[in-house]
């Protein structure tokens, strides 16, 4: 079965994304790269310490990956351009997730701004990724400003509350023709499967993995489940139904 | 509104009666909870919590985690210069005190810079006393100039400004800023500042707010420690940072929790905060405030500090010195206060991986 994952005119061989940051230690990033089978891999700008050769986490993804890097740490639109140019500028490529977040008490991502920059950065170029939080209308206006994919939170930020967003994911799926990736808040494999079977493109887990015990066993429990849930959703569930359907139906008498 | 309604609110408080009715369902009801309120807060503030720290300390750790990673941000401080023209009774820069004062000429301040960086830190907080005179704002900014070639992210920690010059040295480089209230308590302060601008209470404590209002990127609070009751203290200091950061979602607030050191001068705190009651005060406002930064500086000995790696603590000092030219000057000034962890910035990076934490020496990146 032909299924690949194709963002910006690129095909991914992964649709499983991981994020580099709340690491015990970067020396660790490579083998949980390599557990997650992860070809994209994000990293924070703001966290790239291009002078320091041990403290570079560039140097500890493996060469054959795809950088994305992210704007954490924008407020608006106007940070969230300055950052992405950036990161442009200091060679680490044409692919940029979007993130605007002006709420430090959930980490919210604000919609409008984060349409704005996307309008932007894809007019100068970028491949652009967005983070949002997922309602249909702004996933339409990040379609019509050039976005590669957009990306719904699952619940906020770093709290492992699984799909909370469901219902809201499961219209972007329907609604929206580029990839969805459901980004953030996935806390369990079972969660990320959960996505994927409802027809996510791929997920992107970051704290999940990296705050877990074994976090290169957790990349490979994730990878799994990605898959799993790809194959079911291709597979076709069959439908939920509120009462049972016995194989001899009571009213069989009738056809 | 300013934060000084909300600190009247409470000024007459009964903390006493507050704290002696609270029983042990309080105090784990209050744990339990997924989101705290004020009472909860000065609920975990209680004599009573101290029978359940260890619970405390689970559920914190596992939110600093969940919402920092298991890193730790480091940074170190600069200092400017030494003068100043405030009587503040607890400080070794007070104007009456007689020490050496120095302030940094340019390429004193470039030289400062080098070195430390050259130890890995990129974060840097720059440090003065009260002097307009010898440290105006503008002599500030021409030091940021200077810093910003070695540094990634700059705080300032100097007089409190007011919104539009907060503005200036945003647009000159900073991007946050750090500002003690030292004491809550009006009349302590009263009684402790006894010359000089900062006697004006309302003007200190409404300088974070001035910064959130120019858009500052992070702004970090704090009680020094042993001035006044500590259960009081850091109940207005979690109050202040909560109050804050409602008001101003896109400004990252952060607390600290500095402890009164041995300085140059006769004063003795009269409030002694014990490394146990340190700890209730860092989980009690983590369960409170699950996304604040938490910063510990070399005030506190290595040992403690090693311990509370993880606790809740999310930034620390390294390789520090409180003297004007510490790390360059053969001839140095009395420093502010005497640091207790006088280990190198290497050491401390290393100490914190055993702990199986990320030392992280890069966070932000001027845009």
């Amino acid at each position: 079965m032909y299924d690949k994952l194709v963002i910006g005119g690129r095909e991914i061989n992964s649709r499983l994304l991981v994020g580099t940051g709340k690491f015990p230690s970067n020396s660790i990033i490579p083998d949980v790269i390599m557990g997650s089978g992860a070809q994209i891999v994000t990293v924070a700008l703001r966290r790239i310490d291009f002078d320091s050769e041990d403290e570079n986490m560039l140097n500890y993804i493996p060469q054959n990956c795809i950088l994305l890097p992210n704007t954490s740490g924008a407020r608006n639109a106007e940070e969230a351009v300055r950052i992405a140019r950036l990161a442009r500028a200091s060679g680490c490529g044409n692919l940029i997730k979007i993130e605007v977040i002006s709420d430090n008490k959930y980490l919210l991502p604000d919609n409008q701004e984060t349409i704005k920059a996307t309008d932007i950065l894809s007019k100068e170029g970028f491949v652009v990724l967005p983070y949002m939080s997922p309602d249909l209308m702004a996933a339409k206006r990040l379609v019509d400003a050039g976005a590669a994919a957009v990306m719904p939170l699952g619940a906020p930020i770093g709290t492992n509350k699984g799909l909370k967003t469901r219902e809201m994911i499961k219209i972007l799926i329907n609604e929206i023709e580029l990839p969805i990736i459901v980004d953030a808040g996935l806390g369990k494999p079972s969660e990320a499967c959960e996505a994927m079977e409802l027809g996510a493109a791929a997920v992107l887990v970051n704290t999940a993995i990296a705050t877990a015990k074994d976090p290169v066993a957790m990349a490979e429990a994730f990878a799994l489940a990605v898959k799993a849930g790809r194959k079911a959703f291709l597979s076709g569930t069959g439908a939920v139904k509120e009462y049972a359907e016995a194989s001899s139906p009571l009213t069989g008498f009738l056809a | 509104m300013s934060y000084y309604d909300k600190y009247i609110k409470y000024k007459d408080f009964d903390f006493k009666g507050f704290f002696d009715k609270i029983t042990d369902e309080d105090v784990l009801n209050s744990i339990n909870k997924e989101r705290l309120n004020e009472i909860d807060f000065l609920t975990l503030l209680s004599h009573k919590a101290e029978n359940y720290l260890e619970i405390m300390a689970r559920k914190s750790m596992n939110l600093t985690i969940q919402h920092f990673g298991k890193v730790i941000f480091l940074y170190t401080p600069l200092y400017l210069a030494n003068y100043c023209i405030n009587q503040c009774l607890y400080c070794g820069f007070n104007v009456t005190n007689k020490i050496t004062r120095k302030k940094l000429e340019m390429d004193e301040v470039e030289k400062e810079a080098k070195i430390i960086s050259d130890s890995g830190l990129r974060h840097i907080l720059i440090l003065t006393g009260e002097s307009r005179e010898h440290t105006p704002v503008d002599y500030i900014a021409r030091c940021i100039q200077v810093l910003k070639k070695y540094f990634t992210s700059i705080t300032i920690e100097i007089y409190p400004l007011d919104e539009h010059e907060y503005k200036e040295l945003i647009m000159a480089g900073v991007d946050g800023l750090t500002i003690y209230q030292e004491v809550y308590n009006e009349d302590i302060y009263k009684n402790l500042h006894l010359s000089g601008p900062k006697r004006n209470y309302r003007y200190r404590l409404d300088a974070p707010e001035r910064a959130c209002q120019a858009s500052m990127r992070s702004v970090n609070i704090g009680a020094l420690l042993g001035l006044d009751h500590w259960r009081r203290e850091s109940f207005f200091t979690g109050l202040h940072g909560n109050y804050l950061q409602n008001k101003y979602l896109d400004t990252e607030i952060g607390i600290s929790l500095p402890r009164i050191r041995p300085h140059k001068g006769e004063f003795q705190p009269e409030f002694y905060v014990e490394d146990k009651h340190l700890v209730q005060i860092i989980l009690a406002l983590r369960l409170y405030m699950p996304r604040t930064g938490i910063t510990l500086s070399t005030r506190e000995r290595a040992e403690l500090r090693d311990n509370l790696i993880g606790l809740g603590i999310t930034k620390m000092s390294a390789g520090s010195s409180t003297e004007v030219g510490g790390h360059t000057l053969d001839e140095k000034s009395e420093g502010q206060f005497d640091i207790s962890d006088q280990r190198s910035v290497d050491e401390i990076k290393n100490i914190i991986y055993k702990k199986g934490f990320q030392p992280v020496f890069k966070d932000w990146q001027a845009i």
